[in-house]
């Protein structure tokens, strides 16, 4: 890059090739850093791309990398931003980030969320209506029902009362445990139903052909059943905080399983994470998602969320044998009509919408908030999970559709 | 090698306005032998691009539409059962050597993948609309356009006699696999911008002024910021353009009746409709200098 001056020897052109090279490796560990999926074949045409005169001008050489290096609109669209910081040295926007600097994984929300259910009180629970609900009232009965729930399995816990870091680790286990069982469920459902309504012509002739070509045998073919697919949304604002551990944990087991299921984490705005749960190590994934989910533990504004869901995801994810499962208290700090305008598209798109409260297994809890209220028309299963035994209890009702 | 502004210059004389980026992916695709995929909103021209590019090469368009549920039957070889039930038939008695016979390329039916490797001269190959496709299809097409040949167990393994330029399209229902991604040169077709849509108007369109393409292109970025359902593409545009032409509009401003009565040709939805009322389209017409 630095060369210049008079006619460099041989030498001198092997040294330079040198350096452009490590350069090139440099670049593409920053590339692999911020998620691009870079083999060795894209390396090397990327260097043969250089070495073929793509590398006199800087615009050129960043358009024909572009298209070579990213795999989707997101890369796409940051990969201006990423080779004008690495080669030109200019100023990197947004959240990218060059070699060598540190991930952000110090972001607080979901690091703390991993790492256990919080107290219910030292989290500021900014999306609480105050007096109207029971909530209050029902978490004034949590001392009175605790010394029966430590001797109970740990099925039945409500998982705002699990404490000790070996029963969350258990609890965890179990909801990835779940979603494996789920899986295999579904699957095998579907297999059981097969039935050939279609004539293989191919199998039947090769059969067939002993007998002088008369189709005496005939194969009979179906199109492979495929199983539902699963949309996740959980919210993850601060009155969800005491669960949302555990329902990570459950989505990251589902969409480890599921061959088709997405998920999305919403709170005051909307955010899409199967990529980063897609991560073989539940640990690695949650630590991934702290970087999408920044803001997650305040408010909830579940209208809004599902409006930009209907408006930018519904289309790809959706379609005609999904369910969506929306795991929320229903703590709307938005707009309540809005919500249920919303909920009302979401079911005109989809099989199926179950609604997922941790909540409602509370003593004495009736869906008084105004956002729960706004959605029930629209939901076909309401149903408590606050406890491993509530989550496997749906599996019946998913296997069913 | 043709550098990007002579390949920017042959798709314009297709009748196809790239910008210079989706030249650089051409030029890109011919150098390093990749399939290029191409993402972008419905109505864009994804598939225009593989239009035009035939065209350059002077060479045949194979196009392979996907859908739910399409198999190798569909999308790459069958064999022409008729025939062969015919074949046995005329053959009875001689069962040893029918075996042979019938399962010979004379019996074979060559869908577009098939065709497309078996070309004298490369022909381009469209795949489009890949997302609607299962899994399946996605993983077996990741194979094939790595190796370029097809083992037929009947027939044995067939060999490509020319490697085709192929451009797989699509709409983003359904997130690709990473290897496949990987494997293409990948291109985001975005809205036109207003220079680029005018010149697109004008190209297309027989007796579309200068003018009136400007004033339509604006006309239309103007719609498109509006919050819209479906927004409009660049086809929706081209049938504006050919309505107004057809209406012998000169200059929309003189004209905000039939503009707004022809925006049917943009808007596909009841919402979009109701949305875009006269007040609207009238206020973004008076932006349109």
């Amino acid at each position: 890059m630095s060369c210049c001056g008079a006619a460099p020897s041989l030498d001198e052109m092997d040294e330079v090739s040198r350096l452009v090279s490590g350069k090139l490796a440099a670049f593409l560990r920053t590339l692999r850093d911020n998620g691009f999926a870079v083999g060795l074949a894209e390396g090397q045409d990327a260097a043969s791309l250089m070495a073929s005169g793509y590398a006199a001008k800087p615009g050129l050489l960043r358009s024909a990398f572009k298209h070579l290096f990213s795999a989707r609109r997101s890369d796409w669209q940051r990969f201006d931003g990423l080779f004008d910081a690495f080669w030109l040295g200019k100023r990197v926007r947004s959240r990218s980030f060059a070699v060598g600097s540190t991930k952000a994984a110090n972001n607080p929300s979901l690091k703390s969320m991993q790492d256990g259910a919080q107290p219910g009180g030292s989290q500021s629970v900014s999306d609480q209506v105050p007096s109207s609900d029971d909530a209050p009232s029902s978490r004034g009965g949590e001392g009175r029902m605790e010394g029966a729930s430590r001797a109970e399995n740990l099925a039945e816990v409500d998982f705002r009362k699990l404490a000790d870091p070996e029963q969350i680790a258990q609890a965890h286990e179990a909801a990835a445990q779940l979603a494996r069982i789920m899986r295999t469920r579904l699957t095998r459902c579907d297999l059981a139903r097969r039935r050939g309504y279609r004539l293989d012509l191919r199998r039947t002739i090769h059969r067939n052909i002993s007998h002088g070509g008369v189709p005496i045998s005939l194969v009979k073919r179906q199109r492979k059943d495929k199983p539902l697919r699963l949309i996740v949304l959980l919210d993850a604002s601060g009155s969800m905080s005491m669960y949302t551990s555990v329902f990570l944990r459950f989505i990251h087991g589902v969409l480890d399983e599921f061959r088709e299921a997405e998920a999305f984490l919403f709170h005051t705005r909307l955010a899409h994470v199967s990529g980063a749960m897609k991560e073989k190590d539940a640990a690695r994934a949650l630590d991934r998602l702290s970087l999408l989910a920044q803001g997650a533990g305040g408010g909830t504004k579940i209208g809004e969320s599902l409006q930009t869901f209907n408006r930018w995801h519904a289309a790809r994810v959706i379609h005609s044998r999904s369910v969506v499962m929306i795991v929320s208290d229903g703590y709307e700090t938005g707009d309540a009509d809005l919500l249920g305008r919303e909920m009302a598209a979401l079911a005109k798109r989809c099989r199926r919408i179950v609604w997922l409260n941790p909540m409602m297994a509370w003593e004495g809890y009736a869906p008084e908030a105004r956002g729960i209220k706004a959605a029930l028309p629209h939901i076909d299963l309401y149903a408590p999970a606050n406890t491993l035994k509530s989550l496997a209890a749906l599996e019946p009702y998913l296997a069913r559709l | 090698m043709k550098d990007r502004n002579q390949i920017a210059e042959a798709l314009a004389t297709s009748g196809y306005i790239a910008d210079s980026e989706l030249a650089t992916a051409i030029a890109l695709m011919q150098r390093l032998r990749r399939p290029l995929l191409l993402e972008g909103e419905a109505g864009v021209g994804k598939t225009e691009v593989a239009k035009a590019l035939a065209s350059v090469h002077a060479t045949e368009l194979i196009r392979l539409q996907c859908y739910e549920g399409l198999d190798q039957s569909a999308a790459l070889y069958e064999w022409n059962y008729q025939r062969q039930l015919l074949a046995i038939e005329a053959h009875r008695g001689h069962a040893d050597s029918i075996e042979d016979q019938i399962f010979s390329e004379k019996y074979l039916l060559e869908r577009p993948l098939l065709a497309s490797i078996r070309r004298d001269k490369p022909p381009v190959l469209l795949i489009d609309e890949i997302d609607r496709a299962d899994d399946e299809f996605e993983a077996f097409l990741l194979e094939l356009l790595s190796d370029f040949q097809v083992s037929i167990p009947e027939l044995g393994t067939i060999k490509a006699t020319s490697i085709p330029h192929v451009v797989l399209t699509s709409n983003g229902t359904r997130e690709l696999s990473d290897a496949l991604r990987r494997r293409c040169l990948y291109h985001y077709v975005d809205y036109p911008d207003v220079e680029r849509e005018a010149r697109i108007i004008m190209t297309r369109i027989n007796g579309a002024s200068a003018s009136l393409s400007l004033q339509i292109a604006r006309m239309v970025e103007g719609i498109r910021k509006e919050e819209l359902r479906k927004v409009p593409g660049v086809a929706e545009t081209l049938d504006w353009a050919a309505a107004l032409v057809g209406l012998d509009v000169i200059d929309l401003h003189d004209s905000p009746e039939t503009v707004h009565d022809t925006l049917m040709c943009l808007l596909k939805t009841q919402e979009d409709k109701v949305r875009v009322t006269r007040e609207v389209s009238e206020r973004i017409l008076g932006r349109v200098a």
